[in-house]
Formats: structure tokens, C-alpha cells, sequence
């Protein structure tokens, strides 16, 4: 089938100027429309003949352009892979306090994180690249939430959740330690506790980051520009050299 | 609880169970305080265990806390406070003890209330009273390398400067 089989068939709105030539699609495609459209894409972007038919449409220059423009999608690598990540973090399933509570609302039916793509809390570090410092970080506690983030994969994000382990809240005194003091947070999210949107927001703000910048910048801005852990090149090592391996 | 004659009562049993007279140095009980309903035995701190062991053979079995009080500026300056429960009576009653400004230490009752080991060690951890005897003395809240007692009242209130983006670099101090 040829692109605007469909017109034929007199679906076309009365109200639409009649374009007899013009080889646009109304915006409202089904499926099965759109893959005929595109079929009939592919057709053009190939050359105008294929198996020996001419195709039903004639462009012209500008109606090509414009075709082309409106159907192919171009981006670079980093973004299409930036935007795949920020549409599916894997948080941490790692609760700190009262903060925990809402952040278990945000994944639950009535706030349903499920839409953003962030439902899918893992339960070890190793599986998550994103933590969510919901409550108050003791000084105690510090050490190991601090091991949990070096153990998550890169690229890994964090959300500092509530204003316990942002600026410490109300216990502000001997036993409490801001977050930002042990490792690089990303997000802050205000409030005591901050209510499921709030949270959501920050969710989504990370999200905007990630696309924009998929380093987030803490790295330039704790000073930990180096860090990355990265699996050195197969060519590192001198040929013939054994790696070392701890005893 | 016992009312103010009851405590009356017992104060001067404890103190005949100990051979000294009212208020003769060396007696158990120093004091004794009805307030507001509660009974409370303020004790010489070399006797708690035996004052507690009577109590007990009284019908006072449970253990039902163990306390810690920083007087500071005052001296004696910490108190440690047991609180005792007869589960038969529902009755309570409060043993009291202060304890010297440097050094304090007093005898654990861990071995006959092993309730109060985790107790105890909350209130060396908190105020730095040292337990004699105890099996087990310690840190049980903070980290095991901390310094000092924090709920000692000339701790330092301590906390953290808040970091804001306005004050980022000069709390942290200027990037290298």
C-alpha cells in the first residue's frame, strides 16, 4: 500500500483543505497506519523504485526535506542512552526512618512511581544505581550507608531525602551527620518527612538531570574528578605479564 | 506505689538490716523523697546491690529501668536511678544514687538484673559512669571510636553547619 491509501477510503476531516499532492499523514496514525507510512518511507529514503513500482508519490525537494525531518529521529549516542537511564532507575531498597514510609508510598498504587520507570527497588547494592537516603544518618550509620554507595555500579546517582540527612533537621546535635558530608548527593528533597510528591519531583529532577548531564556534575563538585570506577582496557597490561592477584 | 509512710517503712528496714541507725554514717539509705506519688530511696552508692537485693525479698523483683542524670554544675554530680517494679502489687519504687563528679563508678547489678546490662552500658556510653563488675562495659549507642559522653551537660551541643549553595565554600573550604 502507498502513503494516503487512507484518504482514499474518504476518512479525511471535511474541514481540512484539500491537499491532493501533499504526502503528509494526519497526526493521528493508528498502527497500522503508521507502519504503512513508514513502509512507505522506506520506500522513498531507498530510491524511488522497488521492486519495480514507482511509488504513488512524487516528492519534491521541499516535500522530502520536510518528510525526512518528520519521521527520522536523530540524537547522539550518549543521549539516547541517557534518556534510557533516567527512565529506569533501579533504586535501592534501603530505608533510614520515618522518611522510608514515603518513600514506600511513592511505589505504592496510589502514588505509583511505576510510571516513571523507578518501581523496581533492588535489594542489594550491587543491582541499583540509584539510593535514597530516606531519614536521619547517624554518625554510626554513616560508615556503612557510605560502603553501599561505593558498592553500587556506576553510573549511580543518590536522593537525599528529608531534611534529617540534608541539613539534619531537628537533631541537629552529637549523634546526626548531613549527607553531603560522607558522600555526593545529587537531589536534595526539603521537608519532614517530604509528602510522596515531593519525592516524586525530586525523582523526576534527577530525571531531568541524568538527561541533561548523566554525570550529574558531583563529580566537579565534591572534588572526585578520577573516581570513576572503570575496568581498565583489555590492552593495559604488557603482553605476556601475568595480572596480579592478591594471595 | 507505696505511699509516704510505706517508704518510711522500708527506709528504716533497710537501714536496721545494715546494723546503723537513722541517718548514721555508713547507712544505706541517706534520704528518702515522696513526690507527687512516687517513692523514692536515695541510697549510698556502695550498697545499690544490697539495697536492691532486699528490695527484691520484699516483692520489688522486676528491674523495670536503669537511668542516668548528669546534676552538672551540682555535686554529686551524676545520679543513677534504678527503677523497681512489684508486678504482684503493681507497685513501684525508685532507688536513687549520686555519684562524685571524677570518676564515677558504682557497682553493676548485671550479674542478679541481666536487664541491666544493656543499660548500663547506655549509661557509661552516655555519661561515662563506669559500672564495676560489668561483663560487658561498652559503647552501645555511638561509634566505638567516639570521644566523650554526649548527654554529659558540658558536652558540646555539637551539630553541623548546614551546607547551602551560599555557604558551600566557605564551610567546606575553598576547592584546592
Amino acid at each position: 500500500m502507498e502513503v494516503g491509501g487512507e484518504r482514499a477510503r474518504g476518512r479525511e476531516p471535511a474541514s481540512s483543505p484539500p491537499a491532493a499532492t501533499s504526502p503528509r499523514e494526519p497526526h493521528t496514525l493508528r498502527g497500522g497506519r503508521l507502519r504503512i507510512s513508514e513502509h512507505g518511507a522506506s520506500q522513498l529514503l531507498r530510491g524511488s523504485e522497488l521492486r519495480g513500482r514507482t511509488p504513488a508519490v512524487q516528492y519534491d525537494e521541499d516535500d522530502l526535506e520536510r518528510h525526512v525531518r518528520e519521521r527520522v529521529l536523530t540524537t547522539t549516542l550518549d543521549r539516547a542512552v541517557a534518556w534510557a537511564r533516567s527512565n529506569s532507575f533501579f533504586p535501592a531498597t534501603f530505608g533510614l526512618a520515618c522518611c522510608a514510609i514515603e518513600m514506600i508510598t511513592t511505589v505504592a498504587s496510589r502514588m505509583d512511581i511505576a510510571r516513571f520507570g523507578f518501581e523496581a527497588f533492588r535489594a542489594s547494592p550491587r543491582q541499583a544505581d540509584l539510593i535514597i537516603l530516606s531519614g536521619r544518618v547517624s554518625i554510626k550509620m554513616a560508615p556503612i550507608i557510605r560502603r553501599l554507595y561505593d558498592q553500587m555500579l556506576e553510573p549511580k546517582w543518590a536522593i537525599s531525602m528529608g531534611a534529617c540527612c540534608s541539613s539534619m533537621g531537628v537533631f541537629n546535635n552529637y549523634a546526626l551527620v548531613p549527607a553531603d558530608k560522607f558522600m555526593p548527593i545529587d537531589v536534595h528533597v526539603p521537608g519532614c518527612p517530604p509528602r510522596p510528591e515531593a519525592l516524586m519531583h525530586g525523582v523526576l529532577k534527577l530525571r531531568k538531570m541524568v538527561q541533561d548531564d548523566p554525570e550529574a556534575g558531583w563529580r566537579e563538585r565534591y572534588g572526585a574528578v578520577g573516581t570513576e570506577e572503570l575496568l581498565p582496557p583489555p590492552h593495559a597490561a604488557p603482553a605476556g605479564s601475568v595480572p596480579p592477584r592478591g594471595n | 506505689m507505696p505511699d509516704a509512710s510505706e517508704l518510711e517503712l522500708i527506709a528504716r528496714e533497710l537501714r536496721a538490716a545494715e546494723g546503723g541507725g537513722e541517718a548514721a554514717s555508713g547507712s544505706p539509705v541517706l534520704d528518702t523523697v515522696f513526690f507527687r506519688g512516687r517513692a523514692t530511696l536515695i541510697v549510698e552508692p556502695d550498697h545499690i546491690g544490697t539495697v536492691l537485693r532486699r528490695l527484691r525479698a520484699r516483692g520489688y523483683a522486676f528491674l523495670a529501668s536503669v537511668h542516668g542524670v548528669d546534676y552538672y554544675p551540682h555535686e554529686p554530680r551524676f545520679g543513677v536511678l534504678y527503677e523497681l517494679l512489684d508486678m504482684e502489687r503493681v507497685e513501684r519504687i525508685t532507688v536513687k544514687l549520686r555519684l562524685a563528679g571524677a570518676g564515677p563508678q558504682v557497682d553493676s547489678v548485671t550479674d542478679e538484673w541481666p536487664t541491666a546490662n544493656h543499660q548500663e552500658r547506655e549509661i557509661f556510653d552516655m555519661f561515662g559512669v563506669r559500672f564495676g563488675g560489668h561483663p560487658d562495659l561498652r559503647r552501645i549507642l555511638m561509634p566505638e571510636d567516639y570521644e566523650g559522653h554526649p548527654l554529659r551537660r558540658d558536652f558540646p551541643l555539637g551539630g553541623e553547619p548546614v551546607l547551602f549553595t551560599y555557604n558551600e565554600d566557605e564551610t567546606l573550604g575553598s576547592p584546592a
